[in-house]
């Protein structure tokens, strides 16, 4: 066992799914031709001035309010000034003392045991335009569209000691800004980016060690891989006698290593002062009612109701709820169907997750919707429908976007649960298997399957399985 | 002059640093001598006590007026582009950035 | 002496006994003539082509249609230079108009062009200006003030009736002082900044140079109201400035402040001031003595406030979306040094430097939050003073105009923004007008400052002065307007 411990903070920058930028009225659509999105304001003309975004601040009380925080009503917009040409004032405006969130929790479930990590602060503040280096003769271009986008950086506590626990942490957090409504998630265009803060400490030691700042690890999986490697990395150093150097890094998941920085660096004095274009802001506790009466059931009270409602056993109803999507398909097919929860459940777990999965889709993109996929299952529930032809349903609903009744019809694949059309089957069953019905009587009862099985072969899937093991039992003894 | 306040070549240097600004030799000296003069007349602000004083940054006590989330922007790329230094396929072109 | 003021010449349109095409045109050949370097850049052909329009369109009821004004070049006109007067924005053309122009513009007001100014407004003499110092043409070896000197200059030399300005720390006042002008910097927020290029964004606010307090009014009621794309802009009900104009003046209390009186105060001045005040008790007002005992803190405040505003808000000039970019770099932050270092003038760089200073880590206490409080400390003494009287007056500056070149010692011009910088300080409206002259016969000029919100009152007050007394219509006698003119008094 190692004698080292880690300690790792976790800083998001979720990016807000507002329609506007967070001073200007410039649309954050993602994927725009360069430059289409800077306004004058975007682009710091002389003599413009920013507007709040009025959306902007009630998606931070919304986190607040998830992240059961403290909410700064009166909060403050400053200045933080370096310059980079992706920073058109030569200054991003942020919030230092006076975040609109203040201190929170969210709590994380690790080899099924529960643990909290606390939420130091989320503030507001303008993401950065990007640089592009492809070759412009030794120079770099520089797109604006970006800049002046809302983001929120949440900032957690120190408080997570291993890679899982990171990872645990921010899927958490990706699924809850989700399900609030306040950031799309899409990690690869950048709406969801996180910057880990790493250092080891001798275990027992109180005292943090020196931390290095990780970027650029915009994946989960390489969030994990990046801690993991500086974790190493620093172990390494610290048992060959030396020393870490605070440190701003950037993970390079094609080289898998993690590499110091070669910019920022006049990044020990931003020059921090209040806004003087931006009065602080007063938000009113009504505004906050307003917005908690809005907020929607959050990923905790959602999985315990569907744990109670639905009979649900606990793994199940965490996959059902990891996101709001995949919840609100659930809950959509049940209330549209009277199928039995736990088959549903099965369903959308298996062959739905199965097939998004194999075609890489999001449950949204999902061909069949939820009404679909509700009939689907009413078909079931009322035998219309077995197990193997509902399958075989599905595959059609899958690829045409055809009616479930019109697939049942065009393919005859209507359950056969007449009893006189399943007793001529049986009948003739009995007949053509004397053999098997010799053993059957002999008392070997595992032979019942392989009657049933040529019954289910005869009526070409379509008989209803449990009425043909019952009417041949009722006829062999 | 109080030399207490005189600043020194090293610092007025990383200010212009920080400001990127560029001194010659020659100006340096000036600069220390100006800048120091204006932290000399600052001083007299620590004679007074604001201990229980708020400070206002904002005259009246301003409070943010918050904007409706519409888009109110169209594209005027080619306008502004037109007075830009240097761009290239809708970009704007600097000396290489490091990461 | 006579002097022409936009009511003068609304009349003069109003009963065509002169079009504003021959109103432009003569404007512009004054503005062309002129030996004062009052002009960065002259808009003729736009301007003339604005008073045709106007000529033969309906007539207008904006008092302000057909007058040729001018803008103080840090004012963003679309498809005008707007240079601020540095080198890092000689080729700026804005690609878009500032809300006070576009108000202006709609109230049919014909732009000749853009006033010289100190650089990026940083200065009270206007020799910081990357175009060259202005002349005060009253005394053309002095300055006529600054920041905005150029449309001081432009409105003493009877080139337009009107021009706009914008004051930090007194840069219309000042200069109106020095010009023989009616100066009024209104409540902070209650014109626009939009579109207002900016040196300290919590002290800025555009203002007016005109002859008369009844100009002002008028050309305040064009120019200011609520604007959605400032955030520091008040949204209060407009009112009509013009309305209290002529309310009696029995039983005002006038404050008068024993710390603007002190040391430092030329003695002419001082009793220019006297002389004004009597001239007040004349008019039925009574004196009250009130205490504005944090002055003297007001100017080191503010040469923190402004200047760590301004390292901050000047970041923007990097050479890399528009604007002047150094030939000759080598990589990125060579390119900011040199375009900056070559850019700014040596008065803007020391502003931003002393600023980055004030911010910098470890410094940020002693300097600039002890700035910010001494700032309410500095409104707190407003306010108690303003229960006891209604306008409080004293000296716009300690000394005259002074001659160019003067200020080899920073610390000295800095002096002359004493009496004018609390007034920003504190957001509060307030106007310089004239007082009289020197025995060498330089123009001085007395500030008056109200409560907040309160400039109909303020010019209430300054208009009456104006009706018994004629220093406003004095102009200097090489810029005598011929014909047309009219005298005022008989205005109102």
């Amino acid at each position: 066992m190692s004698q080292w411990e880690t300690v790792i903070g976790l800083e998001v920058h979720a990016q807000l799914q507002t329609k506007s930028k967070l001073f200007s009225g410039s649309s954050i659509a993602f994927g725009a031709k360069p430059n289409t999105q800077a306004s004058e304001v975007d682009l710091a003309l002389p003599g413009t001035l920013p507007v709040m975004n009025m959306e902007a601040a009630r998606m931070g009380i919304k986190l607040g309010l998830a992240l059961g925080a403290k909410l700064n009503l009166h909060n403050v917009f400053d200045r933080k000034n370096y310059f980079y040409p992706d920073l058109p004032k030569g200054y991003q405006t942020s919030q230092l003392d006076l975040p609109i969130v203040g201190e929170g929790s969210l709590s994380i479930s690790i080899n099924g045991e529960e643990k909290v990590i606390g939420v130091t602060r989320a503030h507001l503040e303008e993401d950065a335009g990007k640089s592009l280096h492809e070759d412009f003769q030794g120079m770099t271009g520089i797109d604006l569209n970006r800049a002046g986008t809302p983001l929120l950086e949440i900032v957690s506590e120190p408080d997570m000691r291993s890679a899982q626990e990171a990872v645990a942490y921010l899927k958490k957090l990706h699924s809850l800004v989700r399900y609030i409504g306040i950031c799309d998630g899409n990690m690869q265009e950048g709406s969801f980016r996180c910057d880990a803060n790493v250092s080891i400490r001798p275990k027992g030691q109180i005292e943090l060690g020196t931390r290095t700042e990780l970027k650029n690890i915009n994946s989960f999986r390489f969030v994990e891989r990046a801690i993991e490697y500086e974790v190493e990395r620093q172990i390494d150093i610290l048992e060959d006698g030396g020393s870490i150097t605070q440190e701003t890094r950037l993970y390079d998941p094609d080289e898998h290593e993690t590499r110091p920085m070669r910019s920022k660096e006049d990044a020990h004095d931003y020059r921090y002062f209040p806004c003087p274009d931006l009065p602080p802001m007063h938000l009113d506790q009504a505004l906050v009612e307003e917005i908690r009466a809005t907020l929607p059931e959050l990923p905790e009270a959602k999985k315990a109701r569907f744990i109670t409602e639905f009979k649900l056993n606990e793994d199940d109803a965490s996959v059902l709820t990891q996101d709001r999507e995949t919840a609100d398909y659930f809950e959509t097919v049940i209330n549209n169907s009277q199928g039995e929860t736990k088959i549903i459940a099965n369903w959308v777990i298996g062959e739905l997750f199965a097939h998004l999965n194999k075609d890489n889709l999001s449950i949204n993109e999902s061909p069949i919707d939820a009404a679909r996929f509700a009939d689907l299952m009413n078909r079931i529930a009322d035998n219309t429908l077995s197990g193997k032809t509902a399958k075989q349903v599905f595959a059609e609903l899958w690829s045409s976007d055809k009616a479930v009744d019109d697939i049942i019809d065009k393919k005859g694949l209507k359950q056969i649960t007449d009893t006189g059309a399943i007793e001529t089957i049986v009948d003739e069953v009995i007949a053509n298997c004397p053999e098997q019905v010799q053993q059957f009587k002999d008392g070997n009862d595992k032979v019942i399957g392989f009657l049933v099985g040529q019954v289910m072969q005869k009526s070409k899937g379509k008989a209803n399985p449990k009425m043909a093991n019952e009417l041949l039992k009722t006829k062999l003894n | 002059m109080s030399s207490q306040h005189a600043l020194d070549k090293d610092t007025v240097l990383n200010i212009a640093k920080l400001a990127r600004l560029e001194l010659s030799e020659t100006d340096i000296e000036k600069y220390q001598q100006d800048l120091s003069a204006i932290l000399e007349l600052a001083k007299k602000m620590q004679d007074c006590d604001t201990s229980d004083v708020a400070v206002m940054t904002h005259p009246m006590d301003a409070v943010l007026r918050l904007r409706e989330d519409i888009v109110t922007e169209t594209d005027h790329r080619e306008n502004f582009q037109k007075i830009a230094p240097s761009t290239e396929k809708n970009l704007y072109l600097v000396p290489k950035v490091i990461d | 002496m006579t002097i022409q003021t936009l009511v003068s010449l609304k009349k003069q349109l109003a009963d065509k006994s002169i079009s504003s095409t021959e109103l432009t045109q003569e404007s512009i050949k004054r503005a062309e003539a002129s030996e004062l370097n009052v002009f960065i850049t002259v808009t003729a052909d736009q301007a003339i082509e604005a008073a045709k329009t106007h000529d033969e369109a309906t007539p207008s009821h904006s008092p302000l249609a057909g007058i040729p004004i001018a803008h103080k070049d840090l004012f963003c006109t679309k498809g005008v230079l707007t240079s601020c007067a540095s080198k890092i924005l000689e080729n700026f053309i804005s690609p878009y108009d500032a809300t006070v122009v576009n108000k202006l513009n709609n109230a049919g007001t014909i732009s000749i062009g853009k006033t010289n100014m100190d650089e990026f407004a940083m200065g009270s003499s206007n020799e910081s200006s990357f175009y060259g110092p202005v002349s005060n043409p009253w005394d053309l070896e002095r300055v006529p003030g600054g920041s905005s000197g150029g449309s001081a200059a432009a409105v003493a030399a009877g080139i337009v009736a009107f021009a706009t300005g914008s004051d930090t720390g007194g840069s219309v006042r000042q200069p109106a002082s020095y010009c023989n002008l009616t100066g009024v910097k209104p409540t902070y927020g209650r014109c626009s900044r939009y579109g207002m290029i900016a040196y300290a964004s919590s002290l800025d606010q555009a203002g007016t140079f005109t002859h008369t307090a009844e100009d002002a009014a008028i050309a305040l009621n064009a120019m200011s109201g609520f604007d959605e794309k400032d955030s520091t802009s008040l949204n209060v009900t407009t009112e009509d400035f013009s309305a209290q104009l002529n309310n009696s003046l029995a039983g005002l209390r006038i404050g008068v402040p024993e710390e603007f009186f002190g040391d430092g105060l030329n003695n002419e001045v001082g009793s220019l001031i006297e002389d004004a005040i009597k001239e007040y008790e004349k008019l039925g007002a009574t004196i009250v003595k009130v205490s504005l005992k944090n002055s003297s803190l007001a100017l080191p405040a503010y040469y923190i406030i402004a200047p760590a505003e301004a390292s901050s808000n000047l970041s923007r000039f990097d050479g890399v979306r528009y604007g002047f970019r150094a030939q000759d770099y080598g990589d990125l932050d060579d390119m900011y040094t040199k375009t900056r270092s070559e850019g700014f003038g040596a008065e803007v760089q020391k502003r931003i430097m002393v600023g980055a200073y004030a911010l910098s880590s470890g410094y940020y206490d002693a300097y600039y939050a002890k700035a910010q409080k001494l700032r309410r400390l500095i409104t707190n003494d407003y306010l108690t003073a303003f229960e006891t009287c209604d306008v409080i007056l004293g000296p716009t500056t300690p000394e005259p105009a002074f001659k160019k070149g003067s200020t080899a010692d920073p610390m000295s011009m800095y002096l002359n923004d004493i009496y004018t910088v609390t007034a920003n300080l504190s957001g509060l409206p307030a106007a310089s007008i004239p007082a009289g002259f020197t025995q060498a016969g330089l123009p001085v000029g007395m500030q008056l400052t109200t409560p907040h919100l309160q400039e109909a009152k303020l010019l209430n007050i300054a208009h009456q002065y104006q009706q018994t007394t004629d220093w406003h219509t004095k102009t200097p006698e090489s810029y005598a307007v011929s014909e047309p003119a009219v005298t005022t008094g008989e205005s109102s």
